[in-house]
């Protein structure tokens, strides 16, 4: 890795230079030995799918959590910080996607909160509003300084969170997704006032999924990838298509498996039919069908729209227009119980926030969708209860010393593999699993991919939804590519491979 | 096996409750004459343990719905008035001369109204529990009076004051009541999915959807249980002093039967509902009031006193302050 370090530019020098970070959190290795570092007076994109390490990275840098191993100089010296109040003391400050500003007080107030200017021992609210009003006049913003921050959109929200910590001598400036909430024209104000800091010499790090923006405004890239380092690279050397590769990754880990054998699925009946069906924020409307014992992929940057479409399918979201029909019968109104009971089950992306139940033992999380599609009187009795759960924690190879565990004792693999047995139970003719390998282990990786595979022979239809596209490739008998929430390509079998889902993807942005 | 015992109950959360309950005891034991005596007049029970038993029937009763609704991640802060109301609407009838039956049966309709009123607000609207249950908490009282006409009504009706202060067996008629509601509720808590379902939904809201659990549901039925349990609590109440006392009846009861269900073990922050641990939990709170009474301590430092045990006992239940004691015991062997 240590060959795609770029050579410097003579004029700038690094302000922080991290080298060899590492973090280990319980199962999961959430950075493996990162090296970056940021110049002076650049704008510095940071990338990587969910799961890549990027948060982590940041909140190691700014003193949220500590590191295991590694170094971090500031200004040439080793620096380590223990709070982020720390780190802003230093001059590095982050603003959130979620403005973390307090909405209740005025603008002025929330610029100024903690040293407020003072005569005679009370605050001096004249200077305070004058001071507020000129240091946001320098960076053209225009807003009534007396008015309450709820007022105001979420772009002039964080351009005052942003404000508020160049005001507090910061030297580097950490945009946690800034864009994510922002609509175009906003997008460009908060980019007029990012080369505004940049022309001044501040270093700017940039995290974000939206690709055209870091080509916007960003002078050099870092790529992560399941915690590991990927490379620096110059945006004007590096083309679309190769980042979207380098962040996606197409190193084969140990796929062991092969692929499905090739079949025709046109002529098989449809299990769900969609019509112009869609839901607006969320998906453009799209038709779509997907046939009995396929593998369906659905592939896509994070953000594109494809865990909507899954919600809107299993009736998590409601659409706003078009049909939907499951085995060929139009459903009017779709909703979790309802789907559950059509034969739909869906492992949601966010284990922790959407699958466990964390203070449920690993029996109750398994039996609880099967007992919820039979109703809340019929109880499954202990033993039925007890057979269910050990049928799967030996067919998945759940590791654990009981039934009785609770959930939030096991490690991340493990967890996904429940929430997985969870699915199953409820002996579904369609299995929904979104990014099913995010955040896991490798060694439970490559058994989970297994298993879909094994699924998928045994007859079972699957929507599989996944940032690896090796994982797609190797799964999928067709693709569905989604970009900017809309469905901009269907793969049938022969045209599945990675480069070409990469292409479908990365090409939406340039027509 | 005595191990194993102390493991379950580890895992129940009855641990510590117990040892609260059961210190109670051994203090009353050694400062107390005659604390632990049952001797039978006219063929009935008495005693001071009988006592606190019976007693502790009004808290039991509305603590197993509080402890339902607090597994939900929510809490009614309504109970006691609710209590006020079930009084006053049974107490009015029976005074105005219509059947026992009628009465009780009217005042436990009016409960589940209460109860289904929280449950739309908390459940079915999204408000905060605190604030959707405050409403009735103030309410509830003013309804309490409008029935009775702001009078205390009372009533001379034994077979209403038998709810309370009969007996049955030798035993409090009270003990079977509660008896009675217990097994109702952990029947239907542990014999069908709603224990599950509720501790689902108490856990992870996000999730249910996902698993196909109905949680707002789940959630309003445990508001109408918590209306009323609150409601027989409240009859309880009325009849043990034969009148409905608008103002007093259950007042600042609510505040015991949250305390009765944290003791208990049943997180504020949702999950588990640990309806074994509050009933032991009722029994401390109860056990402490008399015996405060008992040992003769001054009425002006009761609440005072009240209040330390209390201090002392979720003290003894914060897992923080015991990694804190193991980590301290730790350290000190390193360093020796």
């Amino acid at each position: 890795m240590a060959n795609q370090e770029i050579k410097m530019e003579t004029k700038k020098s690094p302000i922080i230079n991290i080298a060899h970070m590492t973090k280990v959190f319980p199962g999961v290795k959430a950075l493996d030995d990162v090296s970056m570092d940021l110049l002076e007076g650049e704008v510095h994109a940071l990338m990587g799918e969910n799961g890549a390490g990027k948060s982590t990275l940041i909140n190691v840098l700014t003193g949220v959590i500590p590191m295991d191993s590694g170094t971090i100089l500031y200004n040439g010296q080793k620096a380590e910080f223990h709070s982020p109040q720390q780190a802003q003391q230093a001059g590095i400050s982050t603003v959130y996607q979620e403005v973390n500003l307090c909405l209740n007080l005025t603008v002025a107030e929330n610029i100024f909160i903690g040293r407020e200017p003072k005569k005679l021992g009370a605050i001096d609210w004249k200077k305070m509003n004058a001071d507020a009003a000129e240091l946001l006049e320098r960076f053209d913003i225009h807003v009534d300084v007396k008015e309450q921050l709820s007022t105001y959109p979420v772009a002039i929200q964080q351009m005052v969170a942003i404000v508020r910590a160049v005001d507090i001598s910061a030297k580097v400036l950490v945009l946690d997704e800034p864009t994510s909430s922002l609509d175009e024209k906003e997008v460009q104000q908060l980019f007029s006032v990012m080369r505004r800091l940049k022309e001044q010499g501040m270093s700017i790090v940039f995290i974000t999924h939206f690709i055209n923006q870091v080509y916007e405004i960003a002078d050099r890239i870092t790529v992560l990838r399941n915690g590991k380092f990927v490379g620096t690279f110059d945006t004007d050397k590096l083309t679309y298509m190769n980042l979207v590769s380098t962040m996606i990754g197409r190193e084969f880990e140990e796929m062991v498996a092969e692929k499905k054998t090739e079949i025709d699925y046109s002529k098989s009946p449809n299990i769900i039919e969609l019509r112009n069906f869609g839901k607006k924020g969320k998906i453009k409307p799209l038709d779509l069908e997907i046939k009995e014992g396929e593998v369906l992929g659905l592939a896509g940057l994070l953000g594109s729209g494809r865990t909507e479409l899954a919600r809107l399918i299993f009736g998590i979201d409601k659409n706003d227009s078009g049909v939907i029909y499951v085995h060929n019968e139009q459903i009017k109104r779709m909703y979790p119980q309802k789907s559950i009971k059509l034969g739909l089950a869906f492992c949601p992306e966010d284990r922790k926030e959407d699958g466990i139940f964390g203070e449920l033992s690993i029996k109750e999380n398994i039996v609880c969708a099967y007992q919820s599609s039979i109703g809340v009187l019929q109880k499954i009795p202990k033993s039925k209860q007890e057979e269910l759960a050990n049928k799967y924690v030996e067919s998945l190879e759940i590791k654990t010393p009981s039934l009785n565990q609770k959930i939030n004792k096991l490690s991340g693999g493990n967890q996904q593999k429940v929430i997985l047995a969870r699915s199953l139970a409820t002996q579904p003719k369609m299995l929904i699993l979104d990014e099913p390998t995010r955040g896991i282990d490798i060694g439970s990786r490559t058994e989970i991919q297994k298993m879909i595979l094994r699924l998928a022979k045994e007859g079972m239809t699957i929507l599989l939804i996944s940032s690896e596209l090796e994982e797609i490739s190797a799964c999928c008998d067709r693709v569905v590519v989604v970009r900017d929430r809309e469905m901009v390509a269907m793969l049938e079998h022969t045209e599945v491979n990675e480069s070409s889902i990469m292409k479908k993807i990365a090409q939406g942005g340039e027509n | 096996m005595l191990k194993r015992l102390l493991e379950n109950m580890k895992e129940k959360k009855l641990l510590w409750p117990s040892v609260a309950l059961l210190s109670i005891c051994l203090i009353n034991f050694f400062s107390i004459p005659n604390f632990f005596t049952i001797v039978v007049k006219d063929g009935h029970l008495f005693g001071s343990v009988i006592d606190i038993l019976n007693r502790s029937s009004v808290l039991i009763i509305m603590s197993i719905g509080m402890t339902l609704v607090i597994a939900t991640r929510g809490i009614d802060i309504s109970v006691g008035a609710v209590a006020a109301v079930s009084g006053a609407v049974a107490c009015t009838m029976i005074d105005a001369g219509q059947p026992l039956f009628a009465a009780i049966a009217a005042a436990l309709m009016v409960s589940m109204l209460c109860g289904i009123w929280n449950g739309l607000l908390v459940a079915k609207l999204g408000i905060q529990c605190m604030v959707g249950t405050l409403i009735l908490m103030i309410v509830g009282r003013g309804i309490a009076m409008l029935i009775t006409g702001g009078q205390i009504v009372t009533v001379t009706s034994e077979a209403y004051s038998y709810l309370a202060n009969g007996f049955l067996f030798g035993l409090p008629f009270s003990l079977f009541i509660t008896a009675f509601v217990t097994i109702v509720i952990l029947f239907f808590v542990r014999k069908t999915a709603y224990g599950l379902f509720l501790e689902a939904a108490g856990t992870n809201p996000s999730a249910t959807k996902f698993a196909g659990i109905n949680a707002s549901n789940i959630i309003f039925i445990a508001y109408v249980i918590s209306g009323v349990t609150a409601g027989i609590s409240g009859l309880l109440i009325s009849s043990n002093i034969k009148a409905a006392d608008s103002i007093h009846a259950g007042h600042w009861k609510e505040l015991d039967a949250i305390l009765a269900t944290v003791i208990g073990g049943t997180s504020m922050l949702g999950g588990r509902a640990y309806i074994g641990g509050t009933i032991i939990g009722a029994l401390f709170i109860q056990s402490i009031t008399t015996t405060i009474y008992a040992m003769g301590v001054p009425p002006e430092i009761t609440l005072i006193v009240k209040a330390v045990v209390i201090i002392i006992v979720t003290l003894m239940q914060s897992d923080e302050l015991r990694m804190m004691f193991s980590r301290l015991r730790k350290s000190e062997r390193l360093t020796i």
